[in-house]
């Protein structure tokens, strides 16, 4: 069978390296994985959607965000904040390899977006409660799975490497979509910033806080997941001694020069906003 | 409505919303005289993506916003022009309206009760401009959750185009979710199915089937739509009046974790589920409160 062959997810492998552990839920599904752990100064709180060849809905069964997966992120993601009420707030750590949401006619019926927007609200409602909230990119982050698994964040970490592609679509279905061979497509992210799959483009839209690079995304060393716990732990620092928005994002030297249209969207709405008969 | 009309003269009385276009759609929920447009066609905030790929932009990036007032309070609408690149998220159209709630959220927080709505008319992404269109749909939905905090935000679906992609999400996050039977609501369009897993999996040229399971009257039949309407102007903006007059849910749908678990776990993956059955095994129920 295909899943049988899947190399072990990167999801997984840098859940275990950061934590030590399995992360398996008791009473969820193995598809989820949570884990607590020591980061920087203090504890923090890992997740990760990987595959389970096993798992209940067969088209979430390689690692997509399905139905079982966004509600119990969304529960996972509660706990934490109810449980850290009126103490310390923990930093959330996303690990991203998601290849996508789950595809399906039972999906769609079961409503999907649903689950999908229940854990975008425990993320967002978590940012906001003042929980740190990292997303560290390791593989795929695609599309929908992404905006339910990660995008979120406070700071968006991600190693360099070709293997780390952020995307609304598939390069296939893209290509088909926009009548354009996959090559073509990839000549066109050089140009398009956002039509690129390539990591580095999304951090020239300011959309990526830090890229790490020189590490083994599959087969990390010692040296390499230190590396990579000091950069989470400095990211965590950062978002406790600023805000919980995601301002940042245009707000950086390379928003300035890629999203300048958004920042001029912002400036003039807000220039128009007042002058309402009743001061509103 | 004039409650001693005959059916008929409901009928013929009305005015259809689907067929109205986003700017007329804004007017016709604000109350009467107070609209008035930031960021109109005249600002000429276009998107800069589309012409280095050879598409012809629109001077509003098909994203109304006009503000106004609601039973005389304060109120922003954000509409989405469907017939603009099938209501597709870019940079300028996404900027607009998490600019619009971030807006209403300071308004807000500073004791003016801005009252926000969203005319959801989309596909999503819009796939010239896909890391840019992700990045401020989940933009749109940071200020979604911080807003509703405060005051309900509505959400509309009309159709045709119906609510996709990313924004399905929004939509999910919304305080209060009113469509017409015309609407569909779901993350990944017919089309995409069919073509990611097969027509055998879903035929996305069978009307009656995509309707079944996505349809704006099977949503608010299984709790996933709080509002069903006709598509009718006057009984849409009613609906978005009525809304904002319920107030806040006492917890949000995409708060209700303990319940959509246990929906899920009610159901068979290995049986061929449809839109009848689900009606029957999850009921009327999820819905605010």
């Amino acid at each position: 069978m295909a899943e049988a062959e899947t190399t072990i997810s990167r999801g997984l492998i840098w859940l275990r390296a950061l934590t030590g552990g399995e992360g398996t839920v008791a009473g969820g599904p193995a598809s989820v994985r949570y884990a607590e752990a020591p980061l920087g100064d203090g504890p923090a709180c890992f997740l990760a959607v990987v595959p389970d060849a096993g798992g209940r809905f067969p088209r979430a069964r390689h690692g997509e965000v399905g139905l079982l997966e966004a509600w119990t992120l969304a529960k996972l993601v509660g706990d934490v904040v109810a449980a850290d009420e009126g103490r310390v707030r923990r930093p959330i750590v996303a690990v991203v390899d998601v290849r996508g949401q789950a595809y399906g006619r039972l999906e769609e019926l079961l409503g999907i977006h649903q689950a999908c927007a229940a854990a975008v609200d425990a993320y967002a409602s978590a940012r906001l409660a003042g929980h740190p909230l990292i997303a560290l990119l390791v593989g795929r982050a695609m599309s929908g799975a992404f905006l339910a698994h990660g995008y979120q964040a406070n700071r968006i970490l991600a190693l360099e490497d070709p293997g780390v592609l952020v995307h609304a679509m598939g390069k296939q279905a893209a290509a088909r979509v926009t009548r354009r061979s996959v090559a073509e497509l990839e000549e066109l992210g050089n140009t398009v910033l956002p039509m690129s799959y390539d990591i580095r483009n999304l951090s020239r839209l300011g959309l990526v806080h830090r890229l790490i690079s020189g590490i083994d995304p599959g087969v990390p060393s010692a040296a390499d997941v230190a590396r990579v716990a000091t950069e989470l732990a400095v990211a965590v620092a950062e978002v406790r001694a600023g805000g919980g928005g995601l301002d940042l994002r245009l707000e950086n030297d390379a928003a300035r020069k890629t999203r300048a249209a958004s920042l001029e969207v912002r400036r003039r709405m807000a220039e128009q906003w007042a002058g309402d008969g009743a001061g509103a | 409505m004039n409650a001693g009309a005959t059916p008929l003269e409901r009928l013929l009385a009305r005015r259809s919303f689907i067929e109205l276009s986003a700017r007329e759609r804004a007017r016709e929920i604000l109350d009467p005289g107070s609209f008035r447009e930031l960021l109109g066609p005249f600002d000429r905030l276009h998107s800069p993506w589309l012409e280095m790929q050879n598409i012809v932009p629109q001077e509003d990036d098909g994203v109304v916003i006009a503000k106004g007032r609601i039973d005389g309070q304060p109120a922003v609408v954000m509409a989405i022009e469907g017939a603009f690149q099938g209501g597709s998220m870019g940079e300028v159209a996404g900027a607009k309206i998490t600019c619009a709630l971030d807006l209403a959220l300071k308004d807000n927080e500073l004791g003016t009760p801005t009252r926000p709505v969203l005319v959801l008319e989309t596909g999503g992404v819009r796939l010239q401009e896909a890391n840019l269109g992700l990045a401020a749909i989940a933009e749109i939905q940071a200020a979604i959750v911080a807003l509703r905090r405060y005051v309900p935000v509505v959400g509309v679906i009309a159709g045709m185009v119906g609510c996709f992609g990313g924004m399905s999400l929004a939509a999910g996050l919304c305080s209060a979710l009113i469509a017409t039977r015309q609407a569909r609501l779901g993350m990944n369009g017919p089309e995409v199915i069919e073509q990611e897993a097969g027509i055998e999996e879903l035929d996305a040229a069978d009307r009656r089937l995509v309707w079944s399971l996505i349809g704006g009257g099977q949503r608010h039949a299984v709790g996933l739509v709080d509002e069903l309407v006709d598509d009718d102007a006057a009984a849409i903006a009613g609906a978005v009046r009525a809304a904002f007059v319920r107030g806040l849910p006492a917890r949000h749908r995409s708060e209700q974790v303990a319940l959509f678990l246990d929906r899920l776990a009610a159901v068979d993956p290995a049986e061929k589920l449809n839109g009848p059955a689900l009606r029957v095994l999850w009921g009327k129920g999820g819905s605010n409160g």
